[in-house]
């Protein structure tokens, strides 16, 4: 085990954001701490600002182009990179998750494995779920038509619901895989993992920017996160009930794609979700 | 034109036919040809005939597959925009009348048309497709008198698209499994509907055919300005046999559009129309468990690239623009036109612009007809007033002179316009174009992405790269590349961004109305 | 607009052809826009007077005889014969009937027409350059041209040399069409595209530039002799190109598109689109005519109906 120091000796160091392929502390300059389940502080997290919420998504919006347009095939091998350097690092994850939440180390091993599991399958679906999603419309007349799922854009991701490391990292592979980039607002405890994931992204050639992460009061970030003009869809990982019809209601105001998140962790249908079908006609003629 | 004739032939002229004249005395001859007084073809009035339609004075309800009188003993008048008379009298379906009939469709829904098979349902569809068709005529008629729309339209266009729209959908209703392979679907359950003026019937079968092949049973409201051929449809699926309670049709403005909505029990909601309502609607359901997909408003982009096959795109733009008044939500209602060709296009637009008819709706050579209502008519001389306030260029032409009773508006458009134009901004849903040039592909997308909208956009070029380069950079749901304004059942309509949520047509159209897991 | 093609033109000046690409879609869902105008009453009748007073009849059969070419052209000088015993015959709307604006035969026939037509107004065209394949040399097309001229043809109308055309061969059709139409004189000059042979609408624009600016007077869809021949599309991608070039140079060019136009629902429709494309100063018989044969007896039918009420029969007016 290296890097966590398991026999509770503090380690004064803060865990900071991952903005941008970058890892800067809060603009805020605010921390909090964390505790272990033994109630020993682990670490302090950042508490994020609407400020680098703002940061964070101008860093993925400007991804977000040149993410979509790298090819099919190269976004998978990313993903797949993402599950080997994840897989590199497996044991500092399982340590967090058995220190963090009192986890076994079968049930941590579990997760984590689930969690490679999830970027292999996502690297997978990254060259296939248009022909699955895409149509050839036999639309009356002289025409070619065709219908293709196309990126939503930014999407934001509040993840307040029980951490669980495979889910989490799920739901980022089917988001990304089709050439959104994404934005996640998270707390402890999956937070306390915030540089590992970070690091994991930043050595698995994922573009600056496609991926950006937060650690904070969700409470806090909730309605930045809900009116932000520039983003396109929510990925609404909470159980939280008022929090979610809060979110819809503030989502109308630039009518974002709100979308709770309740999918299989392997499936279609989340790419789906933060897919927008493109039909385009062209005349047959000579 | 007679007189003239008949002139010509007095001064025939004497014409030497002898072969063997010499070539030059030929020339000379030649020389003297006189030419011809031109004709002038006026397009004598062809109105289309009414006969076919009987309009009730006073229009019920249509619920539980019955013609019910409203509760509150209500009614308002639908006016005929091409002439501003009143049509007839429709019922105000009061919160009552609306949980009637949302009762109506639960009922429905459980004890029959959750029990049939997707076969039997689709048998229905293709039954009300072809009543459709063998009435075509009656219900062109009967829309362009309550919509204003010209004849030519209704009758060409939105009446076979209906028909079109429920023989399409009635094949999906047994073969679901096919849609969504590996999937289980099912019904939702109740749907309600609300639905605008601009193409009222064929609105109501985008909104009915699919939900009925999906197997929900639906309430749907249609605009308080053009009821009457929902109404028509009523009586169709009244003697069609379709099961009581299966469709149900409640007239009223926005307060019975409200109270559909915010039905307690109702499960998936969906909506076309303006984007504030449609956000309005979005608030309503947000704290609730109703599926909502919306079809709201547009401000779509034509590209028109020095290379296009102008004559064509000149058409597309006209096409977009004017087609149905303007009162489309994917109008191509800003032409982005590239600045090298710029003068030679606008010119070109100007003179067919010129060929325009604007007149009686129901006269078959009629091109732009009536616009739907005052208040509309109102909304689109503020538009065009403020536009010409903000200085930008103004041109407006036609063939004919509006009729001097109803609401008309000649088709025109602003040029040199800015990006920070009004004008080129704001949704108008009439004919009125904003004209604004380009340097480079890139600048053309950027400037086509420059709205919170992403309905439709078109792109002219006759060089198939630069198409698909523009057609994948523009972010929009539908692209019209080298036509504009197509339509088709199979194929899937729908916005990106505040143009509202979901597609409609073709198998992504079933996906609203399903539960797929 | 590409500019990537030229001919040499006197003194070796290059003249480049406008190159205007033409989406068939597009052009013939345009075309079809024509096809759903209604024209009735009053409008119907002045149209059929008009496409009457457009039509070049028309025969060009190897079986044409002296004898078949008078009768074509008394039909051509009055439509409705007076002394035909029937009430419509007498009625002043047929008197007014007018005759046609040129026949159009082979040029071994012309004489046989200049003498049938003797003095009336009526144009005689004649087909020359080794129509319709126009797969002969020169100097035999020029020889065929001067001698029709010299018979009395006061038309011309010749083909394009399409193997040239179809080859990339355009400076030899330009020249062609300069040297015809010098040997034409001034007998206007009506110059055949071959549409059918030259199959895509962006060929059929380009070809009607060149013929253009080679000094046609008129240009014409077809022979008659090859499917298809005249269609609404095909002719509304040529008013375009008469327009365009009407824009660029001031001149007026003349329309005729000819073949398979058979009957006054059909003219109608060409007339509707003349008159929306070019506008009424191209609708009359000096810019535009039918090259038609049968067209003429139903448009006679249908002023028949128009004036009487009746529906017509077919015996009333005469086969040729």
């Amino acid at each position: 085990m290296s890097g966590i120091n398991l026999s509770g000796a503090h380690i004064a160091k803060t865990t900071k954001l991952f903005i941008n392929g970058e890892f800067p502390r809060t603009e805020s300059g605010r921390s909090y701490p964390v505790k272990t389940k033994d109630g020993d502080i682990l670490t302090h997290l950042c508490q994020a600002s609407r400020k680098d919420l703002r940061n964070a998504v101008a860093a993925a919006q400007s991804a977000q182009a040149g993410w979509a347009k790298k090819t099919a095939y190269n976004r998978a091998q990313i993903l797949y990179r993402m599950a080997e350097m994840l897989e590199g690092r497996m044991q500092e994850f399982v340590a967090n998750r058995m220190l963090v939440q009192g986890l076994s180390n079968e049930q941590a091993s579990a997760e984590v494995n689930g969690a490679i599991d999830a970027l292999v399958y996502y690297a997978g679906f990254a060259d296939k779920y248009s022909q699955v999603m895409a149509s050839v419309n036999p639309v009356s007349g002289p025409f070619h038509n065709f219908t293709t799922p196309e990126p939503v854009g930014l999407v934001a991701m509040l993840y307040d619901q029980p951490f669980d490391f495979s889910t989490f990292m799920g739901m980022i592979a089917s988001v990304i895989c089709s050439g959104n980039t994404l934005v996640v607002v998270f707390d402890e405890p999956g937070a306390t993992l915030l540089s590992e994931i970070g690091e994991v992204f930043k050595t698995s050639d994922l573009p600056a920017g496609v991926v950006n992460l937060l650690s904070g009061h969700v409470d806090e970030l909730t309605s930045h996160m809900a009116l932000h003009m520039e983003i396109q869809s929510i990925l609404l990982a909470s159980t939280d009930e008022t929090r979610r019809g809060d979110i819809k209601e503030m989502a109308v105001e630039n009518m974002k794609r709100v979308v709770p998140w309740d999918f299989a962790q392997k499936d279609l249908a989340p790419i789906v979700a933060f897919t927008e079908a493109k039909t385009i006609w062209h005349p047959v003629g000579l | 034109m007679l007189d003239k004739m008949i002139k010509k032939k007095e001064k025939n002229k004497h014409k030497d036919k002898d072969k063997k004249k010499h070539h030059d005395k030929k020339i000379v001859e030649a020389k003297k040809r006189k030419s011809h007084k031109n004709f002038q073809f006026e397009y004598s009035e062809s109105l289309e005939s009414t006969d076919v339609v009987k309009i009730q004075p006073k229009n019920a309800l249509f619920i539980n597959g019955e013609f019910v009188e409203p509760t509150e003993g209500s009614y308002f008048p639908t006016i005929n925009p091409g002439d501003g008379e009143v049509l007839a009298e429709v019922a105000e379906a009061s919160a009552k009348d609306v949980d009637m009939a949302v009762r109506a469709a639960r009922k429905a829904y459980e004890t029959t048309w959750s029990k049939i098979s997707g076969a039997e349902r689709g048998k229905y569809l293709f039954r009300i497709a072809r009543m459709i068709q063998e009435r075509a005529r009656e219900f062109a008629v009967l829309e362009t008198l309550d919509n204003g729309k010209p004849i030519k339209e209704s009758r060409d266009v939105d009446i076979p698209l209906v028909a079109a729209h429920f023989f399409y959908n009635a094949g999906w209703a047994d073969k679901l499994d096919f849609a969504f392979p590996g999937k289980k679907v099912q019904p939702l359950g109740v749907a309600a509907q609300v639905i605008p003026w601009n193409f009222p019937l064929l609105m109501a079968a985008w909104k009915i055919a699919p939900a009925l092949a999906a197997g929900n049973c639906v309430v749907l409201k249609p605009a308080e300005t053009t009821p009457l051929s929902a109404l028509l449809l009523a009586e169709v699926i009244q003697q069609s046999g379709l099961p009581p309670g299966v469709v149900n049709i409640v007239t009223g403005a926005g307060a019975t559009g409200s109270h559909l909505v915010n039905h307690p029990d109702i499960n998936k909601v969906a909506f076309t129309g303006s984007t504030q309502v449609g956000k309005m609607i979005a608030k309503a359901t947000a704290k609730t468990n109703k599926r909502l997909t919306l079809e709201l408003g547009g401000k779509s982009a034509h590209i028109v690239y020095e290379d296009a096959a102008i004559d064509q795109a000149i058409e597309g733009v006209v096409n977009g623009i004017f087609f149905n008044q303007g009162h489309v939500c994917c109008a191509g209602s800003r032409l982005l036109v590239e600045e090298s060709i710029a003068q030679v296009f606008t010119d070109k637009l100007k003179d067919r612009m010129q060929k325009i008819r604007v007149g009686n709706p129901l006269d078959k050579n009629t091109d732009i007809g009536a616009i739907n209502s005052h208040r509309e008519l109102e909304k689109i001389r503020d538009f065009v007033n403020g536009a010409r306030e903000e200085g930008w260029d103004y041109f407006s032409a036609s063939a004919t002179e509006a009729p001097s009773r109803g609401f008309y508006h000649k088709p025109c458009f602003f040029n040199h316009v800015a990006s920070s134009a009004t004008v080129f901004r704001k949704e108008v849903f009439g004919p009125v174009l904003a004209i604004s040039t380009f340097r480079t592909p890139a600048e053309a997308i950027a400037k086509a992405n420059d709205t919170p909208y992403g309905l439709a956009a078109g792109v002219w070029s006759e060089k198939a790269s630069k198409i698909q380069k523009t057609a994948l950079g523009l972010k929009a749901g539908v692209i019209w590349a080298n036509t504009y304004n197509k339509f088709d059942p199979s194929s899937p309509f729908g916005g990106y961004n505040e143009s509202g949520w979901g597609r409609e047509g073709g198998r992504h159209g079933l996906y609203p109305y399903l539960e797929v897991q | 607009m590409i500019h990537d093609r030229f001919v040499t033109g006197h003194g070796g000046r290059k003249i480049p052809i406008p190159y205007q690409p033409v989406d068939q879609v597009g052009a013939e869902e345009r075309a079809a826009f024509f096809t759903k105008r209604s024209i009735k009453k009053e409008s119907k009748l002045d149209a059929l007077y008009a496409i009457i007073s457009m039509i070049d009849l028309t025969t060009l059969e190897g079986a044409d005889t002296p004898g078949r070419v008078r009768q074509m052209c008394a039909k051509a000088k009055f439509p409705v014969p007076s002394g035909i015993d029937h009430d419509f015959s007498k009625h002043p709307k047929a008197r007014a009937v007018p005759s046609v604006a040129a026949v159009c035969v082979y040029p071994s026939m012309v004489p046989h027409a200049a003498k049938a037509l003797q003095g009336t107004a009526i144009h005689i065209a004649s087909v020359a350059t080794a129509f319709p394949a126009g797969q002969l040399p020169l100097e035999i097309k020029l020889a065929d041209v001067r001698a029709a001229v010299s018979y009395g043809a006061d038309e011309i109308d010749m083909v394009i040399n399409r193997g040239a055309f179809l080859s990339g061969d355009y400076q030899t059709v330009f020249d062609e069409i300069i040297q015809i139409k010098e040997a034409c004189g001034d007998a206007h000059l009506k110059v055949i595209l071959e549409t059918g042979e030259l199959l895509t609408y962006d060929r059929v624009q380009f070809a009607s530039h060149l013929a253009m600016l080679a000094g046609a007077d008129f240009i014409k869809t077809s022979t008659g002799k090859v499917t298809p021949a005249a269609t609404l599309p095909v002719t509304l991608v040529m008013l375009n190109a008469i327009k365009d070039y009407y824009q660029s140079t001031g001149v007026r060019v003349g329309m005729k598109p000819a073949g398979g136009i058979r009957d006054s629902k059909m003219a109608i429709q060409y007339l509707c689109m003349v008159n929306e494309v070019l506008g009424p100063e191209w609708l009359t018989p000096d810019l535009f005519r039918f090259g038609a044969s049968s067209l003429l007896n139903d448009v006679l039918k249908q002023i028949y109906k128009q004036v009487t009420g009746r529906y017509y029969y077919d015996k009333i007016f005469s086969i040729d």
